[in-house]
């Protein structure tokens, strides 16, 4: 394999790197004033990666011809796909922030930072390199670069004391999960003797070594760690609270769809001869999960607290497609993911739109109250949102979950289904309080400051994706969803 | 390999099970001071760099070193932006006491 071909296999890294290198010196050189032009520019940066990533897309690349630099990365249907949803997100958050960043009321620190759509630009890179990861080394280059990035994003209101506890927070843990896993993959280089994929999966082949084993254990729990699955789920709530609302959109979105990639070609991929060993724990975790993220979320009043446990809840719906461990499952999940991320994105757009007059922002339910009356518009999108949430049909929620079922009942699981089934009920209820309090109590009118219009743009357009307008896009998403499964599996 | 006087991979592996259990437990137990947090943590990533080091060296694979350098140069990179963090939060509360990290709950 020459350079140029590996070149031209990483070539969305390449632009984002270069992108992101050039906006750092316009940033150094024009100043805060530049913010605008430069989150202008890295939105199309990443819509032009996104771009480059159409026609592997189109053909589900798969197999030997995507491997890039030896075995150290690989583009293939898998990596594209979940890239795609990365770079679509990332553009959904770049729009979103400098309309928010640009009232005063955030921490007396009024308009936006030029650093800020940078650092998410290298957070997307770290995030990119991650999914196309195929050794240990990569992987864990691109789980820094995302990580540092967002250790930076969580603080990045430097006055705001919540924002930089938030950053604090993300960083001791973060940084503990880097350790842990990093452990494990010492482990794991140890009892295999490479640190490549494929030859660690060969390496790893029979009967498990003590060793490996703890190897993959401490090597899942970093992962759970960086999807907030629980029972490494305690940092989530603090840091979606403190983080500006705009960061929070972006760590409910992308980082997750990069993290739990990376679970899956890790857990598949890695371990797939040994499912046995940890089909038990991410089932375990998953359902945990789904049933932690229920029963957490009843107590909060914030409503930006609420949607983490929201967040710790659907990716537990996420891990049990990965827990069936065969195509149908890894597929589902995927799709799980495309909507899970329209969904998350439009309700943090829809509480950055909740203003009062002077611009403050409102995260309570006590303030939403008689939401319906003031801004029936944006009361109906989250109404519609929270529904989708819940898995209520007609909406594209309830598709997300019948597939994630459907994997698992066809894979013999209907007990670990109909728990989940149940748990979700139970989270019904904090979504259905939305209704309630937006619609029947009694108005308090605080929120009746006017949006701006990138904020209205990306909350119609979410809302357009979960509505049952989404089902037109089902087919497509599913063909690309399980092009990216097949090649997941092609390995084994 | 050359002779180390009947030191096997075990022992190395051992201290670096020490290490990380260490820096774990520095992590956890630490009630004073954020600084000692973010000593533990370069505490782990030693213990993995000595793991990384004693494989590579038992096993005549250079990856196991290529990997420790990688390792060594991130984690200059994360203590770099764990201090920054810490000074802009120091700025914020004038205290960097773990226990009044605590202004979430819930």
């Amino acid at each position: 394999m020459d350079y140029a071909t590996s070149f031209a296999l990483i070539a969305p890294e390449l632009l984002l790197t270069a992108s992101g290198l050039i906006l750092l010196l316009v940033a150094a050189f024009g100043g805060d004033k530049m913010a605008r032009p430069i989150a202008v520019l890295a939105a199309a940066t990443l819509f032009g990666a996104g771009f480059m990533l159409v026609p592997g897309l189109h053909s589900g690349v798969m197999g030997l011809d995507t491997y890039a630099f030896g075995t150290l990365m690989r583009a293939d249907a898998f990596a594209l796909f979940a890239k795609a949803m990365i770079y679509l997100a990332a553009i959904g958050c770049l729009m979103i922030a400098p309309a928010y960043f640009a009232t005063a009321s955030n921490g007396n620190e009024s308009g936006m930072r030029a650093e800020y759509p940078i650092l998410v630009l290298f957070a997307v890179l770290g995030m990119s390199i991650m999914v196309s990861a195929s050794d240990f080394m990569t992987l864990y280059l691109g789980l820094e670069l995302n990580s540092l990035a967002a250790y930076v994003l969580a603080s990045v209101l430097r006055n705001d004391g919540r924002s930089s506890e938030a950053g604090l927070k993300y960083f001791v843990l973060g940084a503990l999960a880097s350790g842990i896993l990093l452990y494990g993959m010492s482990l794991l280089y140890g009892f295999s003797g490479s640190t490549e994929f494929g030859a660690v999966r060969a390496g790893l082949s029979g009967e498990l070594a003590t060793g490996a084993l703890f190897g993959l254990v401490f090597v899942l729990a970093g992962l759970a760690f960086k999807i907030a699955a629980v029972p490494f789920h305690m940092w989530t709530p603090d840091v979606y609270e403190g983080a500006p609302t705009p960061v929070t959109a972006f760590f409910a979105t992308a980082p997750k769809v990069a993290a739990v990639a990376l679970t899956a070609r890790v857990t598949l991929e890695v371990f797939g001869e040994q499912s046995d060993a940890w089909r038990q724990i991410v089932m375990f975790v998953a359902l945990a999960s789904i049933i932690v993220g229920a029963l957490g979320a009843i107590g909060q009043n914030n409503l930006k607290r609420l949607l983490a446990y929201s967040s710790i809840n659907n990716v537990g719906f996420i891990l049990l497609g990965l827990a069936v461990a065969n195509t149908a499952g890894a597929s589902a999940m995927m799709v799980y993911l495309f909507i899970y991320v329209a969904m998350s994105l439009g309700s943090f757009v829809a509480l950055l739109m909740l203003r009062g007059e002077d611009g403050t922002l409102f995260e309570t339910f006590d303030d939403i109250k008689g939401l319906a009356t003031t801004q029936p518009v944006i009361a109906w999108c989250l109404a519609a949102l929270m529904f989708s949430l819940a898995g209520i049909p007609p909406l594209l929620g309830f598709y997300g979950k019948f597939v994630i079922f459907q994997a698992t009942v066809e894979a013999g699981l209907v007990a670990f289904g109909a728990i989940a089934i149940a748990a979700s009920v139970i989270g019904a209820f904090y979504y259905i309080k939305f209704v309630k309090v937006m619609f029947f109590d009694d108005e308090v009118g605080l929120v009746k400051g006017k949006s701006d219009l990138s904020h209205w743009v990306v909350l119609i357009i979410t809302t357009l994706i979960i509505s049952p307008l989404g089902y037109l896009l089902t087919p497509s998403i599913t063909d690309l969803a399980n092009k990216a499964a097949e090649a997941l599996f092609l390995v084994g | 390999m050359s002779d180390l006087g009947g030191i096997g991979i075990e022992h190395f592996l051992v201290v670096g099970a020490i290490l990380f259990v260490l820096g774990v437990l520095g992590i956890f137990l630490n009630r004073k001071n954020v600084i000692v947090i973010l000593m533990s943590v370069e505490l782990i990533l030693l213990a993995v760099n000595i793991n990384l080091v004693a494989f590579s060296a038992f096993m005549n694979d250079l990856t196991g070193q290529v990997f420790a350098m990688l390792v060594l140069t991130v984690a200059a990179a994360e203590a770099a932006i764990g201090l920054a963090i810490l000074v802009i939060y120091f700025r914020n509360r004038g205290t960097i006491a773990v226990d009044d990290v605590n202004r979430m709950k819930g």
